[in-house]
């Protein structure tokens, strides 16, 4: 029974990992394993897209606080889009968006990350 | 939602794959009792976390037989979750939950179940007796129920 899958998608200087499915206790070391391999890479700029993610329980939500310290201490982070309202509604009920950049649309949250390595940002 | 108490019981191997399961078992009679999609949604992650604890704490690695039994009772404008196990226990007063712009704040890891359950449901309880019985026991009030009278 595959209730929990990883897609992922290499761009130049980003990595979309699209998780589909639940991610609950049993499934959240999968998305641990995926995340280590991509710092194992240095790949620190990583765009998680919700939106075929129909669950998510706290062990899921440890997944990322497991590694957000050590991907910023790297210049890098952890963004998110696509979350449907089931979702969102989790990740708001503990605060999490006052600490994770979580966007309504793959393409906004793509053209951060493009912001922050082109060189005549001015921010 | 019945007039009359109703039990819904499962019993169940303690091991997170089954979680899935026991998340379909309660948010299907939850629903069936008209809660209303967001609470079917809350109940779900509550029993989800209280199932998770008794999995990745109560029982030791090599007693990978051991079960936890989920009960769901409905009374008239009430739904009671109760989970138990047989395994270690432990003492609720030292799990409280945290404060959450601490937590925020020094992005800490894990602990976040028990504040959800708290959170998610409008009454938290546990029983333990370390070895014997332990429980926790989530009652959820239906409010806003579709039919607002009921003879008995």
């Amino acid at each position: 029974m595959e209730n929990f899958k990883i897609v992922r998608l290499d761009g130049t200087n980003l990595t979309t990992l699209k998780i589909i499915g639940f991610l609950d206790a049993h499934t959240a070391p999968t998305l641990e394993e995926a995340i280590q391999k991509l710092l194992d890479e240095e790949q620190v700029n990583i765009l998680v897209d919700f939106k075929d993610l129909n669950y998510i329980s706290s062990a899921g939500l440890g997944v990322f606080m497991g590694f957000i310290e050590e991907i910023r201490g790297k210049n890098g982070d952890i963004k998110m889009c696509s979350m449907s309202p089931k979702i969102y509604r989790v990740f708001d009920l503990l605060g999490f968006p006052t600490i994770y950049q979580i966007y309504e649309r793959q393409e906004e949250a793509l053209a951060t990350f493009t912001q922050k390595s082109a060189p005549t940002s001015n921010e | 939602m019945p007039k009359a108490k109703i039990e819904y019981k499962l019993r169940i191997p303690s091991q997170t794959e089954n979680l899935e399961i026991i998340r379909f078992f309660v948010g299907k009679v939850a629903e069936k009792v008209g809660f209303p999609e967001d609470d079917v949604g809350k109940i779900e992650l509550a029993i989800d976390e209280a199932c998770t604890n008794v999995m990745k704490h109560a029982y030791r690695e090599a007693e990978q037989d051991k079960t936890l039994d989920v009960a769901i009772q409905i009374d008239y404008q009430k739904l009671t979750l109760i989970v138990t196990d047989h395994g270690k226990g432990f003492n609720p007063d030292t799990v409280q939950p945290p404060d959450m712009k601490e937590y925020l704040a020094e992005l800490r890891v894990g602990g976040l179940g028990i504040f959800l359950m708290r959170t998610l449901m409008d009454e938290v309880d546990y029983t333990i007796k370390p070895g014997v019985r332990n429980q926790v026991r989530m009652v959820k009030y239906l409010i806003n129920r579709k039919s607002s009278k009921v003879v008995n």
